[in-house]
């Protein structure tokens, strides 16, 4: 279980259209996540290291707008 | 190979356009203003393959990937690769893209007024090739008599066995995009639609959708009829085939010109009557194109292998000609300012970002001063950052006058300016 989730390739991904530039994911996620000067999110699209994998997948639930999605290459589960 | 023989037949039937590199292919021979009828056409290029059974669909979608046909648009993707992904799913339709949207360009225009029938043709036959029933028609509204015209022709003589539906075209620059084309049929927005989904997946109201451009259409209608190895007559052996250009600016003739892929640029110019002036520097793709001296362009191919190590490619085909009395500053902010109105203002990026940056390219236009730095920055956050290709195909733009005008820019910095005259062209009070 734990082989496959460590071999599929994660990414996160933002739906520029749905996104309004509330900042809340930069916040959560400074890590992958930084915001333009117009306070939208620049992503981070390498794959996402596992140990921020948690927190990335929580941060995604949160977004107001649900723009903020995570994609996944490869076997196993985001 | 029975797709095969009937393309042999189809170019010992036709009449003069068969002979293997000459030109026009697309377009009616010098002086045919009117557009050609349906007699006229068939007698032109012989009728099309018609009532095409699976095996036969299969090997035309094989022979267009063998003609190495692409994208006329401006993106330049393989169209059989695009037919074979739309041909796999489920109840497709083809749409033919003759939004046009560029101010500066004129060859889809000027194509489907001039040429609706293999505009119609091609498009019949990609919805025969990916079993479509359907065919929606997105005309400039410049085309759109002559279109309705041609298939009220078509209807009469029965000619077609899917259906054919005509749409006049959003007259916005972002409406030519594939996904906006799309939502402009469905709902009347012409602003493009998020990704994914492909619209090869799920486009049109669901269905899976070719989005084509019309004169990748045309020459699709004529690879049908006369196969790989006659398309391939002109143009070079990696980018074959002929293409329309829209020549403007400071030439003797401005004129749409049908080139073989490669042709000197020079050697295009003189074909649009040549310089008017000396020239200083040539717009070359598109508004989404590149700036590029014209000494440095004058004697390359126009194809994308003659034009990469300048960062430049051929695009939608247009070549803009600036004279030395023109301030290419001034004309890319003129530009750029024009640009920023026509986001679809859906992602922050770029409907804030572009404001942002035609300022400082006007600044820099106007040598009221600017920070550099700044519009650097503000060009990285930008690139790649839309829903679709309009934020970056304009950092592209602004990117390409700041390396070709850098003489330009040290000039205004004191209060100079190379001149006034103008050249490009943009819609006036289309302020958002």
């Amino acid at each position: 279980m734990t082989a496959l989730t460590d071999r599929a390739v994660v990414r996160l991904r933002v739906d520029i259209i749905a996104c309004d530039g509330r900042g809340l994911c930069a916040e959560a996620l400074p890590e992958l996540i930084t915001l333009d000067d117009w306070g939208f999110p620049i992503i981070d699209r390498r794959a996402i290291p596992p140990r921020l994998l948690a927190d990335a997948r929580e941060t995604a639930r949160a977004c107001p707008k649900l723009a903020l999605r995570l994609d996944r290459e490869g076997r196993g589960k985001p | 190979m029975r797709g095969t023989a009937g393309l042999s037949s189809g170019i010992a039937a036709s009449g003069a356009i068969a002979l293997p590199g000459t030109l026009p292919r697309l377009l009616p021979p010098a002086g045919a203003a009117a557009a050609v009828s349906l007699p006229g056409h068939l007698a032109r290029y012989g009728p099309p393959p018609a009532g095409l059974g699976r095996p036969q669909r299969d090997s035309l979608i094989a022979e267009v990937d063998r003609a190495g046909l692409t994208g006329r648009g401006g993106a330049g993707y393989p169209t059989a690769r695009k037919l074979a992904a739309v041909a796999a799913g489920r109840s497709p339709v083809v749409v033919a893209n003759g939004t046009e949207g560029e101010p500066a360009s004129a060859k889809d225009k000027a194509l489907m007024a001039r040429s609706p029938h293999l505009v119609l043709d091609g498009a019949v036959l990609a919805a025969e090739m990916v079993g479509a029933r359907e065919v929606v028609i997105v005309a400039h509204r410049a085309a759109r008599r002559v279109i309705d015209d041609a298939v009220a022709e078509r209807g009469r003589a029965a000619l077609d066995r899917v259906r054919i539906k005509v749409r006049t075209a959003a007259d916005r620059f972002v409406a030519g995009e594939a996904s906006a084309v799309v939502h402009w049929i469905e709902r009347g927005v012409p602003a493009p639609k998020a990704s994914p989904p492909r619209l090869s997946e799920r486009g049109l109201h669901g269905a899976p959708t070719l989005v084509q451009n019309v004169e990748t259409l045309a020459h699709l209608a004529l690879i049908a009829r006369y196969g790989a190895a006659w398309f391939r007559s002109v143009g070079t052996p990696a980018e074959p085939g002929s293409m329309l250009v829209t020549v403007l600016g400071a030439v003797r003739e401005p004129a749409v010109l049908e080139i073989a892929i490669g042709t000197g640029i020079g050697q295009v110019l003189d074909q649009a009557g040549g310089p008017t002036a000396p020239l200083q520097a040539l717009l070359l793709g598109g508004y989404f194109g590149d700036w590029v001296p014209a000494a440095a362009a004058m004697s390359r191919p126009f194809s994308s292998a003659g034009l990469a190590d300048l960062g430049a490619g051929p695009g939608a085909g247009l070549i803009a000609a600036l004279p030395a009395d023109a301030c290419g500053l001034r004309e890319t902010a003129r530009v750029v300012r024009y640009l920023a109105g026509e986001s679809a203002g859906q992602c922050g990026p770029c409907r804030f970002g572009l404001d942002a940056i035609a300022g400082q390219v006007e600044q820099l236009a106007d040598g009221s001063g600017t920070d550099p730095g700044l519009l650097w920055r503000w060009l990285a956050q930008v690139d790649g950052r839309g829903g679709c290709a309009h934020p970056s195909g304009v950092v592209r733009l602004i990117r390409s006058s700041l390396r070709t005008f850098s003489g330009e820019q040290r000039r205004h910095a004191p209060g100079w300016c190379s001149g006034t005259a103008s050249v490009l062209p943009v819609p006036p009070g289309r302020a958002r």
